[in-house]
């Protein structure tokens, strides 16, 4: 009983691999252990709101025996918890049913990357300098224009986190790594109106993170919305701004996750070299790519992570796989298990990158005589159905008409099929602009979407 | 922004059955979660420390689900987690510090970590301490606890409806059961006498069912949760719960495109509290409000709702899915009117809000988990009764939306602009119920939408169980209303 006990990522190892030594004959062990740190700083009328810390660990041991599966996990480390967690993923074991795909994944011949995303530089900021950080992006947000009326929010967060993943088939990986992120979400108010903006950065190291982007989004949302009022209905085409697209592109993403093909539940299930959306639409997923957060050597069930074109010149080029949706599809896993230590590995993209189109930031609404730029949506996750294809979402920004940029909307949807919008791409921005986490988003151009307003 | 979606088996939390075969009975004779002398040396160590305030938040939580799908039980998942969160505040700072590392030595370490944070200028003074004691244990309110009952039973609940769903029509083609429990037991105390605990049971089943038609495929869900143990099948078959999903799956194979524009709306009892969740609950959150980020801000007193509209958010609602005894700052929960025949009445409120306004909490002081900081939360959020047959709301609409089922929703509180996802809904036509619709939002403004309000029926229900993320926090809240129609809602479809 020592939940105190510092761990360094070779004893996370160690730990995992001394467990997963307990399986007996056909049983296969797969444990996923980890130790993390956080600490968030909110600031308010230019002093620290709240400061919270804190320090985590986390055990997932995922047991198959004879194509029956069985999971459990436990907030702690601690001896007896490490054994109360084997025990329990076998008590599940017995209720399972048997499934002839099911096992954990086996070692295949794909090398990882390679990244050194250990960077150590979020561990050196101080207390202090965290408070200071938060404090001044409040200030900064309440300087960027005399319409900012307050801050609900200003934010740092940093965290460090080490795992390890051991199997009875022989995987044995580890990684540690920091993160540190802000975060705003400015008043802007003229009379009695007011509106709010958001936006976000996170990054790898604290030096990395683009605070004046943060600012400028934030508040320029806030106020670029003062005045907007209600659009009519009608058909229109749609410029989906950077952070809107990347969204949608992570909703047709998902879609193209094995797991939902094989259920019968994508509207892409048997489309594969088909053409799915337009030909100037290349989609890939590349983990590989150290510059953003969604970067990594490994995979969810401790695969080589590797880039995996899934859309090109329009043409689906397959779906991503875990171990089991490969076995099931009689193909190989794509590296694309996801998981949290106190989940089962699902299916779905670390890092989607969507390449550049030929369309000039200054020309994106040249040629649009009567549109919505859409700068934010709401309740994706209501107005979405990810199997049919439907969507409807909320949506804000402003009207384009006769190719320039007008008056601010708000309280309309746009409402199509994701068939439809990935078909009806218009075109694509020749310059991409770096999002949260370092993932990069051109603007999309999508033609005839309804937009319901009065 | 925030929303509200269904709680999934996910949500409900991954958190583990006990190891040992435990009865409620045993369980009810435990000691505290933390040993009151280690609570009382802990608050006195973060007061020591400089706070002005200190309070002790632990934590035990299991659960388990099982997840049923292609015909079988694909995932059986459990998860244990236990800690601490110690919140010291001196002045406006608060300093918070978890941990799940619970010796004596590792709650004094968190408590000197927030007292740090929150003392960095003040030098606090010391207060009284009360006596602990008296409430820190609490029996489960539930006739049977969830983890005493054998795995196989839930997995044969699991089947029945499996099997329900497929034989309710030819069309079905995938079916999804889930299975839910969790107990979360609470301490709290604090240095201005608090000590207080609860045990919170709660189970959920749903059923999602995909339909396979010319049109594409179509899905309908159905989910049962309460505040409540296994008894919960006393009331609701699993069987008629499939059987209701299917048909609604089914249904929507033939459903034509939402219109899309202004379009008078009629919401089915119990199907449609999301849209006052949405549309005015979060507005009426005090952290809110006091930031500014509030439309409803400084307008206590003023008519904001039709005539006849009532807004209640009560806690204390057992068995419903928001019902708690204490709130996790320790205090009772009760039954709180914001909203008295169209006039705003009140904010709802947390210890730090209300200590600011010299006010007490309404109990609406909640947080996911012992890794949090509380803030202000909905529990069970409602409209009450109207006096008109739902009937006659119907067929006193010429055209219009009749929406029997409500998904999940956001709202931007800055401006009351909010949506919501209808995932059952057909066409009014000349005061009847016609032909059914595809999905969509409708989106609406808070404000406008509490005075376009202009039929309230008699037939008051409360809807399905939902998970109300808040800045990143997830908790169980109810809602409901009775049937009522909105003058003019933006119907989110593609039709002309």
């Amino acid at each position: 009983m020592n939940g105190r006990r510092q761990y360094d990522t070779d004893e996370l190892a160690q730990l995992a691999r001394q467990v997963c030594e307990h399986a007996q004959g056909s049983e296969q062990i797969e444990v996923c252990v980890s130790t993390g740190r956080s600490t968030t700083v909110r600031a308010y009328n230019g002093d620290v709101e709240s400061l919270r810390s804190g320090h985590s660990a986390a055990i997932g041991v995922r047991v198959i025996t004879d194509g029956r599966q069985g999971f459990a996990s436990a907030g702690s480390l601690d001896d007896d918890v490490v054994a109360d967690t084997l025990a329990a993923a076998r008590r599940n074991v017995m209720f399972g049913e048997p499934d002839p795909h099911q096992g954990l994944a086996e070692p295949d011949d794909v090398l990882p990357p390679g990244l050194d995303l250990s960077d150590p530089a979020v561990l050196s900021v101080s207390d202090a300098d965290k408070i200071a950080a938060a404090i001044d992006l409040e200030r900064r947000c309440l300087s960027a224009d005399p319409r900012i009326s307050g801050v609900r929010v200003a934010a740092w967060s940093d965290g460090w986190s080490q795992s390890a993943l051991a199997s009875s088939t022989g995987i044995c990986v580890q990684s540690e790594h920091g993160s540190c992120s802000v975060g705003a979400q400015p008043l802007a108010t003229d009379g009695d109106e007011t509106q709010i903006g958001y936006a976000g950065d996170a990054a790898w190291r604290p030096d990395e993170l683009d605070v004046d982007r943060v600012v400028t989004e934030s508040t320029s949302l806030a106020t670029g919305q003062l005045g907007a009022s209600k659009p009519p209905s009608e058909r229109v085409a749609v410029v989906l701004a950077p952070p809107v697209a990347a969204a949608f592109i992570g909703v047709v993403a998902s879609v193209l996750a094995a797991d939902s093909v094989l259920k019968g539940r994508s509207p892409f299930a048997d489309r594969v070299g088909e053409q799915i959306a337009d030909e100037r639409l290349h989609l890939v997923d590349d983990p590989t790519d150290p510059t953003t957060l969604g970067a990594a050597n490994f995979d969810g069930e401790g695969l080589a992570a590797r880039r995996n074109a899934l859309i090109s010149a329009g043409v689906l080029r397959g779906f991503l796989h875990n171990a089991y949706t490969a076995r099931r599809s009689d193909t190989a896993s794509t590296g694309s298990a996801v998981r949290g230590t106190r989940s089962l590995p699902g299916v779905g993209t670390h890092a989607p990158v969507v390449a550049t189109g030929d369309i000039a930031a200054d020309m994106l609404y040249a040629s649009i005589e009567k549109g919505v730029l859409v700068r934010g949506v709401s309740g994706l996750h209501s107005g979405v159905n990810p199997t049919s294809g439907d969507f409807s979402v909320g949506a804000w920004g402003h009207r384009i008409s006769g190719g320039e940029l007008s008056e601010p909307f708000r309280e309309a949807t746009i409402a199509s099929t994701l068939q439809r919008m990935l078909l009806g791409i218009g075109g694509i921005g020749a310059t991409a602009e770096r999002l949260a986490g370092g993932m990069s988003m051109p603007p999309l151009v999508v033609a005839d979407i309804a937009l319901s307003g009065v | 922004m925030h929303h509200v979606s269904a709680p999934t088996s996910e949500t409900l939390g991954s958190f583990m059955t006990r190891t040992s075969d435990t009865t409620a009975a045993a369980e009810i004779t435990a000691e505290p979660l933390v040993n009151l002398d280690v609570v009382d040396a802990t608050l006195r160590a973060a007061l020591d420390a400089g706070g002005e305030w200190a309070e002790l938040f632990a934590e035990d939580r299991e659960s388990a689900s099982v997840v049923f799908d292609e015909g079988r039980v694909e995932e059986m998942n459990s998860g244990r987690d236990r800690g601490v969160g110690i919140r010291v505040t001196a002045g406006e700072v608060t300093g918070y510090a978890h941990t799940s590392d619970l010796s004596a030595q590792g709650l004094a370490d968190a408590a000197r970590t927030a007292a740090a944070v929150a003392t960095r200028q003040l030098r606090g003074g010391m207060v009284d301490m009360m006596s602990l004691g008296g409430a820190a244990l609490a029996e489960p309110r539930v006739a049977v606890l969830p983890a005493s009952v054998g795995t196989e039973r839930k997995v044969a609940l699991l089947r029945a409806a499996d099997d329900a769903a497929r034989s309710t029509h030819e069309a079905i083609t995938q079916v999804t059961a889930r299975y839910g429990e969790s107990r979360r037991r609470i301490l709290v105390a604090n240095t201005h006498g608090v000590c207080a605990a609860d045990d919170q049971v709660r189970t959920l089943i749903s059923v999602s069912c995909v339909a396979s038609g010319d049109g594409g495929l179509q899905t309908g869900r159905e989910t049962v949760g309460y505040t409540v143990g296994w008894e919960l099948f006393d009331d609701h078959d699993p069987a008629e719960l499939a059987e209701r999903a299917a048909r609604r799956a089914v249904t929507k194979l033939a459903a034509r495109p939402a219109p899309s524009g202004e379009v008078p709306v009629v919401i089915a009892r119990g199907g449609g509290g999301v849209l006052f969740h949405e549309a005015c609950g979060h507005g009426l959150e005090a952290d809110l409000v006091r930031k500014g980020a509030s439309v409803f801000a400084d307008r206590v007193g003023e008519q904001v709702a039709a005539a006849g509209v009532t807004l209640v958010d009560d806690g204390t609602m057992g068995p419903e899915w928001g019902a708690l005894a204490i709130d996790d700052e320790g205090h009772p929960t009760q039954r709180n009117e914001l909203i008295s025949d169209g006039v705003l009445t009140d904010y709802m409120w947390d210890w730090l809000r209300s200590r600011d306004e010299g006010r007490v909490p309404s109990g609406n002081g909640r947080r996911q988990s012992y890794t949090h900081l509380p803030m202000v939360r909905m529990t069970n959020t409602f409209v009450t009764n109207g006096d008109i047959d739902p009937a006659d709301i119907i067929a006193d609409t010429p055209w219009g939306v009749y929406v029997a089922h409500l998904g999940g929703g956001q709202v931007n509180t800055a401006t009351g602009d909010f949506v919501f996802g209808m995932t059952e809904s057909y066409l009014i036509e000349d005061g009847v119920i016609t032909e059914p619709l595809r999905e969509g939002n409708l989106i609406g403004n808070g404000p406008q939408v509490l005075l376009d309000i202009d039929a309230l029926g008699n037939d008051f229900a409360m809807g399905s169980p939902g998970t109300c993320g808040k800045d990143g926090q997830g908790v169980p809240v109810g809602d409901g209303q009775p049937t009522l129609r909105v003058r003019a809602l933006t119907v989110g479809g593609t039709a002309a």
